[in-house]
C-alpha cells in the first residue's frame, strides 16, 4: 500500500485532538456524522416516549407541560440538529471534494469553524433546557406572541438555533465556492455528479434564506430581553410578520433538507441499475427549480391566518408548481431502472423504499396545498403525518440509506447486508405504522401537539404507538448493524464494490489523506459506463 | 488563477476569485438579514402612515446627514487605500486606511450622542416617555433602535477588519500583488455603507 489513508494519517496531533483539530474534509464529515447520529437517536428516544404518552387520552407517563417540552425538543434537535445539516455536512462533506475531483474544500478551515458552531449551538440547546425558565415550550416554530410571553428559557434556544443557522450559511458559502472554483480539468458543469448539483442548489438555499431566520430569532431575543415592540401586539407590532419571516427562511428549508437526499438517489439508481442516468438535464435543473421556486410558497404554512384571498390563491398555485420538478426527478429515477440489470443491494432497497414513501408524503403535500382540503386539515394529525413522510422518509431514510452506500469507502469495513434490509423491512412497516393511521385521525379531526384527545381517536394512537416500536427496532438493527460493520477487525479494500462510477469509485478504499495523488482528468459524463454495449451498436 | 495551478499546492492553495467569490456570497447573506428588518419596515411603515411621520419628524437630520458624509468619505479612502498599496504606495496606503477608522469612530460617537439623546428624552424600549407615544411610534422606535443597532454594531466589526489590515500592511502581509484580504474588507466596508444609505433616507428624510 503505497497511500496513508485519512483515517491512519498520523498528523501534528495525536488522538482525539487529531480529529477536533483537523481541517481535512473527511474527518470532519466524521465528526458531523457522530454528532449527527447521537442527536438523532436522541431526538427518537423523546419521539417514542411522545408516542407512549399518546398510547391513552389523559396522562399516561407525562404531565402536559413536559409533553409541550417533549414535542418542542423533538422538532428542534430534529430539524436543526439532524435533518437540516444532515446529508451536506457528513455525505456531502466527506465526497464533494471527491466527486470534484479536488484535495479539499475552497476553505477547509471555515469548515471546521462550522463543526464548532454546530456543536456550539447543540451545547447552548442542552444548557437552556438547564438554567432560566427551564425547557422551551413553543414547537419549533416560536411563534409570537406565545414565545415572547412564555417562561420557558426561548431566548437562549433561538440563540442556539441562530448559531446553528450561521453553521448552516458557511457550509452553503463553502460549497459553493468548491463546486465554482474547484472542479478537476474536463469536469464542466454538466458533467458534475447529480450528488453535487443535488448540493449546489441547497447551498444557494442555506445562503439566502438561513439570514433571514437569523434576523427574526435576533428579533425575538431583543424583544425578550429588552422589551422592544417589533411582533408584540400589546406595542401595536403584527405577530403575522413574524410568522411571515420565519417561513420565508423555514419553508425554504425543507428543500435544504430533501434536495441532497434527491441527489443521493440520483447516485444509487444508475449505480445499481448498471446504467447511464435517464434525463441528466432534466434532474439537475429540477433542482434548481424546486431551490428557486421552493423561496415563493412560504404563504401555504399561513392559509388559515386570515391572510388576503389573493396572495392565498397564488401561494396555492405556487405550490402545485413546485410539486412539476419534483415529479421529474420522480420519473427519470424510475425510467432510469427500466431496462437496467438492477441489483437489489441494501442501498438500492433505501431508495426503493424512499420512493415509494416520499410520493405519499408529496401527494398528501398537494392536498395540503389546495385551499379548501386545507382549511379542514391544517393543524391536524394529517400535517404531521405529510411532514414525517417527507422529512424523515425523504431525508432520514435516505440518510441511512447514504450511509449504507458510502460506508464501505468511508471506512473500508463492511455490514452485514441481510441484516441491513432486515432492519429496513422493519423500518418501512414500523414507518407506515406509525405515520399512516395519523392520515386517518388528523382527517376525522385530531389536532396536532394536543395532550388529550377523545375516546375515538385511541385506536388510531394505539396502531400509531405500536409503530414506533417496530420503526424504532428497525432503526436500531440498522444502527447496530453498522456499529458491528465498523469495529470488525476484517477490512474491505474493494475500492468500488458497488460498481459506481463517479470519481469517489476510482480512488482507494478509504481514501487517502488528500484524496488524490494526481489531479484527475475527466471525459465523460459522471454515469458513463465504458462496457456498455451503445444504442447504435444494438441493432 | 487557473484549475491546475489551485489544486498543485493544496497545502499552500491560493485562489483570489474564490476568495473574493466567498465573500461577495457572505455579503448576500447580510443583504438578506438587513433585509428581512426592511421589509418589517415597509409593512409597518402601510400599517401606521401617519405615526411614521410624526416619530420621523423627531430624529435629527443634521447628524444624519453628518453620519452619511462621513461613511460615503470613508469607504471612498478604503477604495483608494487598495489602489495606493497597489502602486506600492505603502504607506499612504496605511494613511488612507486609518482615515477610514477615524471617519468610522466619529460615526459612532455621533451615533452615540444621538441615542443617549432619545434615551435622555425617556424614549427607549420600556422608558417612560413610550406610553405617551402612539403604536405606531413605539414600533418606529423599536425599528430605529435594532436597524441602526446592528449597523453600528457592523461599523464596529468592519473597523475591526481594517484595524487588522492596516498591520497586515505594515507587516508585509498584505502586498502590492497579495492584497485580497484587503480587497475583502474594502467589499465588507461597502457594505456597511450601503445599507446605511438604505438607513438614512427611510429613518430621517421621509416625513
Amino acid at each position: 500500500m503505497d497511500y496513508v489513508s485519512y483515517l491512519d494519517y498520523k498528523g501534528k496531533h495525536k488522538g482525539l485532538l487529531g480529529w477536533i483539530l483537523s481541517t481535512d474534509h473527511k474527518r470532519i464529515a466524521i465528526l458531523y456524522l457522530v454528532s449527527l447520529v447521537s442527536f438523532f437517536l436522541i431526538a427518537m428516544t423523546i419521539g417514542v416516549l411522545m408516542r407512549l404518552e399518546m398510547l391513552t387520552p389523559g396522562k399516561t407517563i407525562v404531565d402536559p407541560q413536559t409533553y409541550n417540552a417533549l414535542f418542542t425538543l423533538h422538532g428542534v434537535i430534529m430539524i436543526f440538529l439532524f435533518i437540516i445539516p444532515g446529508i451536506p455536512v457528513v455525505f456531502g462533506n466527506f465526497f464533494l471534494p471527491i466527486m470534484l475531483g479536488a484535495k479539499d474544500v475552497a476553505f477547509p478551515r471555515l469548515n471546521l469553524l462550522s463543526w464548532y458552531l454546530y456543536i456550539g449551538g447543540a451545547f447552548l440547546v442542552v444548557i437552556s433546557l438547564f438554567v432560566g425558565g427551564g425547557p422551551i415550550d413553543t414547537g419549533w416554530t416560536f411563534y409570537v406572541p406565545y414565545s415572547l410571553r412564555t417562561q420557558s428559557n426561548v431566548t437562549l434556544a433561538v440563540f442556539a438555533a441562530f448559531v446553528i443557522g450561521f453553521s448552516s450559511i458557511l457550509t452553503g458559502l463553502n460549497f459553493i465556492v468548491t463546486i465554482h472554483r474547484m472542479r478537476c480539468p474536463g469536469m464542466t458543469w454538466f458533467k458534475m455528479p447529480l450528488f453535487v448539483w443535488g448540493l449546489y442548489s441547497t447551498s444557494w438555499i442555506q445562503l439566502l434564506a438561513t439570514p433571514v431566520l437569523g434576523i427574526t430569532l435576533i428579533l425575538i431575543m431583543l424583544e425578550r430581553t429588552f422589551g422592544i415592540g417589533i411582533f408584540d401586539p400589546a406595542l401595536g407590532g403584527d405577530p403575522l410578520l413574524y410568522q411571515h419571516l420565519f417561513w420565508i427562511y423555514s419553508h425554504p428549508a425543507v428543500y435544504i433538507m430533501v434536495l441532497p437526499a434527491m441527489g443521493l438517489v440520483s447516485e444509487i439508481i444508475p449505480t445499481f441499475s448498471k446504467k447511464d442516468i435517464f434525463g441528466y438535464g432534466p434532474i439537475a435543473m429540477s433542482s434548481l427549480a424546486i431551490a428557486f421556486i421552493g423561496y415563493l410558497v412560504w404563504g401555504h404554512h399561513m392559509f388559515s391566518t386570515g391572510i388576503s384571498d389573493t396572495s392565498r390563491a397564488i401561494f396555492s398555485f405556487l405550490t402545485f408548481i413546485v410539486a412539476i420538478p419534483s415529479g421529474v426527478k420522480i420519473f427519470n429515477w424510475v425510467a432510469t431502472m427500466y431496462k437496467g440489470s438492477i441489483e437489489t443491494r441494501a442501498p438500492f432497497m433505501f431508495v426503493v423504499a424512499f420512493i415509494v414513501i416520499f410520493s405519499i408524503g408529496g401527494l398528501t403535500g398537494l392536498v395540503l396545498g389546495s385551499l379548501n382540503t386545507d382549511i379542514h386539515l391544517t393543524d391536524t394529525y394529517f400535517v404531521v403525518a405529510h411532514f414525517h413522510y417527507v422529512m424523515f422518509g425523504g431525508m432520514g431514510l435516505l440518510f441511512f440509506g447514504g450511509l449504507h452506500y458510502w460506508f464501505p469507502k468511508m471506512f473500508g469495513k463492511m455490514y452485514n447486508e441481510r441484516a441491513a434490509k432486515w432492519g429496513l423491512l422493519l423500518f418501512v412497516i414500523g414507518f407506515n405504522t406509525l405515520y399512516f393511521p395519523m392520515f386517518i385521525m388528523g382527517y376525522l379531526g385530531m389536532p396536532r401537539r394536543y395532550y388529550d384527545y377523545l375516546p375515538e381517536y385511541q385506536i388510531y394512537h394505539v396502531i400509531s404507538t405500536v409503530g414506533s416500536w417496530i420503526l424504532v427496532t428497525g432503526i436500531l438493527i440498522l444502527v447496530i448493524n453498522l456499529i458491528k460493520g465498523l469495529l470488525s477487525k476484517e477490512k474491505y479494500l474493494d475500492p468500488n464494490p458497488w460498481g459506481g462510477t463517479t470519481l469517489e469509485w476510482k480512488v482507494p478504499t478509504p481514501p487517502e489523506l488528500e484524496n488524490f495523488q494526481e489531479i484527475p482528468t475527466v471525459e465523460h459524463g459522471p454515469y458513463y459506463r465504458d462496457n456498455l454495449i451503445k444504442p447504435e451498436n444494438s441493432h | 488563477m487557473n484549475n491546475e495551478a489551485t489544486i498543485g499546492h493544496a497545502h499552500v492553495h491560493r485562489d483570489d476569485v474564490g476568495s473574493k467569490m466567498g465573500m461577495w456570497l457572505f455579503l448576500f447573506t447580510e443583504l438578506l438579514l438587513f433585509g428581512g428588518m426592511f421589509i418589517l419596515y415597509a409593512s409597518y411603515r402601510f400599517m401606521y402612515p401617519e405615526n411614521f411621520k410624526v416619530a420621523a419628524m423627531h430624529l435629527d437630520t443634521l447628524i444624519g446627514s453628518v453620519n452619511t458624509i462621513l461613511l460615503l468619505t470613508s469607504s471612498l479612502t478604503v477604495a483608494l487605500s487598495i489602489v495606493a498599496l497597489q502602486r506600492k504606495q505603502k504607506m499612504f496606503s496605511v494613511f488612507l486606511l486609518m482615515f477610514t477608522v477615524a471617519a468610522g469612530g466619529a460615526f459612532l460617537v455621533n451615533k452615540f450622542f444621538e441615542w443617549s439623546t432619545k434615551i435622555g428624552h425617556g424614549i427607549y424600549p420600556k422608558g417612560p416617555e413610550m406610553a405617551n407615544l402612539s403604536d405606531g411610534e413605539v414600533v418606529f422606535y423599536g425599528l430605529y433602535y435594532v436597524m441602526t443597532g446592528l449597523h453600528a454594531l457592523h461599523v464596529i466589526v468592519g473597523l475591526i477588519f481594517i484595524g487588522f489590515m492596516i498591520v497586515f500592511i505594515l507587516k508585509g502581509k498584505q502586498t502590492f500583488d497579495n492584497h485580497q484580504k484587503l480587497e475583502n474588507a474594502g467589499l465588507y466596508w461597502h457594505l456597511v455603507d450601503i445599507i446605511w444609505i438604505f438607513l438614512f433616507p427611510l429613518f430621517y428624510l421621509i416625513h
